[in-house]
């Protein structure tokens, strides 16, 4: 277990993510982004499909985050409460199945690089770390 | 449009046994629009039995499909397309679709995946109420267009009765007073003397409790 790195998957959406994805990736884990994350971007928060957060874990996801716009400051107005919606479904989902909820997070993060979009992260990751990886990988 | 909601997952999960390849069959009609069994949802449900399964250590193969409908034999049909491919379907239709896959193709093991709830509309983005029983002999002309079989908790065909406190029904303070509604409804159209008509001893034949009901259109059968 000591040498287990979290597979994360980010979900942002294009403004919260924008400056994240300018620098390089040697950059953003220089910063402290989690070796076992990536970043996945969409147009909008609105635009995250329950489906695709799914396909995450499916695809062997220890944990997901999703971030995207303040409540009230959505470049599309509602894309980043649909997001917190779908990703509040997908918790739901997760314990419907036994898994647990705690494995997919929601963030509302201003725009631009910061500090807290590596926290968001990294908080993941401690919390996988804590719980173990995903019981669906089969791993132990 | 018809109103359903997906089952828990583990009891499809239980329904499916050991099945190892399903077909998730959504149907592009009512289901569709309430999103409890269009492509959508197949996509969804397909992604939780997949990781259910892993997470048991069963693997299961899935084919995710919709139909245009399944409450027709000819979209029925087109499930031969994938004859031989799995061990069962699971019908996100509504109950019709799940009893026509079963009536047309006695030797496949069809289960239903949502509970078909109603015959309701959107009242607002994701949510539904009912508003029709499909009860046979509709009596929306002497109650202002609002249907007291579906919407009053008792079906009373003379309402409102003693339970009516405020314009709200006494099962729950959520829910208006169907009765209290009409009067309104039928006051405001100055048709409120309607109120007064008492309604006839009914004959529930018609609502299906005269067993299974069946319409004709003899000049389409042909």
């Amino acid at each position: 277990m000591s040498d287990f790195t979290p597979n994360i998957q980010v979900f942002c959406c294009h403004y919260t993510s924008q400056q994240a994805l300018s620098v390089s990736p040697e950059g953003l884990r220089a910063d402290g982004f989690p070796a076992g994350a990536s970043i996945n971007r969409v147009v909008c928060g609105g635009k995250l499909k329950v489906s695709s957060l799914l396909k995450a874990f499916e695809d062997g996801a220890d944990g997901v985050c999703v971030v995207a716009c303040p409540e009230d400051k959505c470049h599309n107005l509602m894309g980043s409460q649909r997001a917190a919606k779908r990703a509040g479904a997908v918790k739901k989902v997760l314990a419907e199945l036994g898994l647990e909820a705690e494995r997919i997070s929601m963030h509302h993060l201003e725009r631009g690089f910061h500090q807290e979009f590596v926290t968001v992260a990294q908080e993941m990751e401690q919390r996988v770390k804590a719980m173990g990886p995903s019981p669906i990988k089969g791993e132990k | 449009m018809i109103v359903a909601e997906r089952k828990p997952v583990d009891e499809i999960l239980k329904m499916i046994g050991g099945a190892k390849r399903v077909l998730i069959l959504g149907c592009r009609g009512c289901v569709s629009v309430c999103s409890a069994g269009g492509e959508r949802e197949v996509e969804i449900l397909a992604s939780m039995l997949k990781v259910g399964r892993k997470k048991e250590g069963k693997p299961i193969e899935i084919i995710e499909a919709s139909l245009v409908r399944q409450c027709d034999k000819e979209y029925i049909d087109s499930i031969d397309q994938w004859d031989g491919q799995f061990d069962a379907i699971l019908s996100m239709a509504c109950g019709v679709g799940v009893n026509f896959i079963a009536n047309l193709r006695p030797m496949v093991n069809v289960y239903p995946a949502v509970n078909t709830s109603f015959f309701g509309g959107s009242a607002e983005q994701g949510v539904w109420s009912e508003q029709c029983a499909g009860c046979g002999d509709c009596v929306l002309h002497v109650t202002g267009g609002l249907c007291p079989v579906a919407r009053c908790a008792k079906s009373l065909m003379n309402g409102p009765c003693g339970g009516s406190q405020d314009g709200r029904c006494e099962i729950h303070r959520d829910v208006p007073c169907i009765w209290q509604s009409v009067y309104e409804k039928l006051n405001g159209l100055g048709r409120q003397e309607q109120m007064l008509e008492l309604a006839p001893i009914r004959d529930w034949r018609s609502a299906g409790h005269g067993g299974p009901r069946t319409a004709v259109r003899d000049d389409l059968t042909v």
